[in-house]
């Protein structure tokens, strides 16, 4: 089985944000990226799959700043092919964009599943997967935390709210969005991602033309104004518990 | 191109989802300033009563066994048509499980631009989005072509979209639908467990902040000492630190306790969707520009491991 995990990198929103003069895009200056988490998921099930089925796990991104990382991260946790997609990405990529350059690209891979993240956090014009999917003709079902291949069958477990779980079942080739593996993704050690750094290598593809039809322009991005702010308890733990207690007994909790 | 507003209305098992309403409310707005009307497209097999209660000028009814569940191909394709073929002004889709299934292949087959993440629709047809964990907004004209627009909770009411007055329904035709790729094989129900946090009244809510799997043990102390319950959000489930029966959030459950601690919570919309039905929040986190802080009634930036552990020493003390 061919699996293909098409992945990025996304703000941390541990950082702080903040908007760039131009008033319309994040200030990437002081901006960390770290992989788009349901894409870390997305890369577990892959692994998963081939651990128990056999597969051939190709994990590819586009060429920005930390992409080595990324796919040689991913590569001490399984993965057999690193590839970059070359483009200009200066000013970003929206996912418009990226599908359907990525489409050309996938198309020649002869993909047999194609996992990615259900969504990332600063998705603007809608997720990936589904547009992916659209333009190679494959079917798509998101929201997915759980997968089994057999054969040509893929069954999925799709998430609806309030844990209720549906199994859906599609022949292959399809795409999936994951929200989440069976398993944590899994934590590799530095030296065994430096290990990789030497015995791997990445590949390099160039992206054709690009082309965002599809994707809405952004006028303004503002930090959102409080509707409301919190009574802010003292920063002191001690100071802090105490007042709880004071609150959780107003409450009538305790 | 018309200008009417078209939702794709959401339903599971035999009931409308609260989103659906949201999204007739924000169509009307909507409806307002194009002067179009707002038509609800209902999906489905012998669902006609569900459209009842939606506040729409009319409901577009296409029934099909094939349906009968959510299918996100059958959908896709029966709503591209039916988009392609009445060339609304603006098309509603839930940001949720389904709603996203579908809206991006049908942007990419018809060509239409796709705004996602849309919390709220302001005067001069601005569409203002949710992005980054909520932490930060984006606005973006409303395309001037058929636009696609996926809306999260929190910007209308669901009443707003709600009616006593049954909309004039009518019935559309299905496409063929044979020849699907992806079939629906069973539903599984959530797991029963020791407890059910959508009925508790105190809960102590986990997130990232926690770290790892044996500080949950500080939550669950605490909830031991105040008779609470623990529950997480999204990243703490997925670790596997607590089960999928405690999680709060846009998969899991939706609670209204009197008092919800959030700890280690940055409050993202997924998050913060679920608990607003709750009588008060309290907030721990070190980033004093986390969201969480901006819904919650008290607030403190003190460090979850050194506040947890004082407070639940506190609670034993009073409680002898």
């Amino acid at each position: 089985m061919n699996i293909i995990v098409p992945v990025k990198l996304v703000p941390d929103l541990v950082e702080e944000l903040s908007i760039d003069a131009s008033g319309t895009a994040l200030d990437t200056a002081w901006l960390r990226m770290i992989i788009n988490e349901f894409d870390d998921h997305a890369i577990e099930q892959a692994i998963l799959l081939k651990e128990r089925t056999g597969a051939h796990v190709t994990v590819l991104s586009t060429n920005v700043e930390g992409v080595d990382d990324l796919l040689f991260t991913a590569a001490a946790k399984g993965a057999d092919r690193l590839i970059k997609l070359n483009g200009d990405f200066e000013s970003g990529i929206n996912n418009h964009t990226l599908a359907r350059a990525m489409a050309t690209i996938l198309r020649d891979l002869k993909p047999d599943l194609v996992l990615t993240g259900v969504q990332a956090n600063n998705d603007l014009d809608g997720s990936i997967g589904p547009q992916l999917a659209e333009y190679l003709g494959m079917p798509y079902i998101g929201y997915v935390s759980g997968v089994t291949v057999s054969g040509e069958t893929v069954i999925v477990r799709k998430e609806y709210p309030g844990g209720l779980i549906v199994e859906m079942e599609a022949s292959t080739p399809v795409l999936l969005g994951i929200q989440a593996a069976e398993q944590p993704p899994r934590y590799v050690a530095i030296s065994k991602v430096r290990q990789m750094m030497k015995t791997m290598s990445i590949e390099e593809l160039d992206l054709s033309t690009l082309d965002s039809t599809g994707a809405p322009v952004v006028n303004r991005m503002f930090q959102p104004e409080a509707t409301g702010r919190a009574t802010m308890l003292p920063e002191n733990a001690d100071n802090a518990a105490n007042q709880l207690v004071t609150i959780f007994k107003e409450l009538g909790v305790l | 191109m018309n200008q009417d507003i078209f939702v794709a209305i959401e339903h599971l098992r035999g009931k409308v989802s609260d989103i659906s309403y949201i999204m007739l409310a924000a169509a009307h707005d909507l409806a307002h300033s194009s002067g179009g009307k707002v038509v609800a497209i209902l999906l489905g097999h012998n669902v006609q009563e569900l459209a009842g209660n939606l506040k729409a000028d009319q409901v577009l009814y296409a029934d099909h066994s094939f349906l009968t569940d959510f299918n996100p191909e059958a959908y896709q394709k029966t709503l591209a048509k039916i988009i392609d073929e009445y060339k609304p002004r603006a098309v509603f889709f839930g940001q949720t499980s389904i709603g996203m299934d579908i809206v991006g292949g049908i942007s990419a087959q018809l060509g239409l631009p796709l705004v996602s993440s849309v919390r709220t629709i302001e005067a001069d047809n601005k569409i203002i989005s949710q992005i980054c964990g909520g932490k930060i907004m984006a606005e973006c004209k409303l395309p001037e072509t058929t636009a696609l627009i996926t809306l999260v909770p929190g910007g209308y009411k669901p009443e707003l979209g709600q009616s006593t007055q049954l909309p004039p329904i009518t019935s559309i035709p299905v496409q063929m639908l044979d020849g699907l790729r992806i079939k629906l094989n069973q539903y599984i129900e959530p797991e029963t467990s020791d407890v059910d946090i959508s009925k508790e009244s105190l809960l102590i809510a986990v997130g990232r902040g926690i770290q790892n799997q044996d500080n949950i043990s500080l939550a669950e102390e605490l909830a031991q000492a105040i008779g609470g319950v623990v529950c997480a959000s999204r990243p703490v489930v997925d670790q596997g630190w607590l089960p999928t029966s405690r999680l709060v959030g846009k998969s899991g459950s939706t609670v209204k306790p009197k008092v919800y601690l959030a700890i280690g919570i940055s409050g993202a919309p997924e998050h913060v969707e679920a608990i607003t039905g709750s009588d008060v929040i309290i907030a721990i986190n070190t980033d004093p520009a986390a969201p969480i802080f901006n819904i919650a009634k008290y607030g403190t930036t003190a460090d979850l491991f050194d506040l947890v552990p004082a407070l639940t020493e506190q609670i034993r003390n009073i409680k002898g």
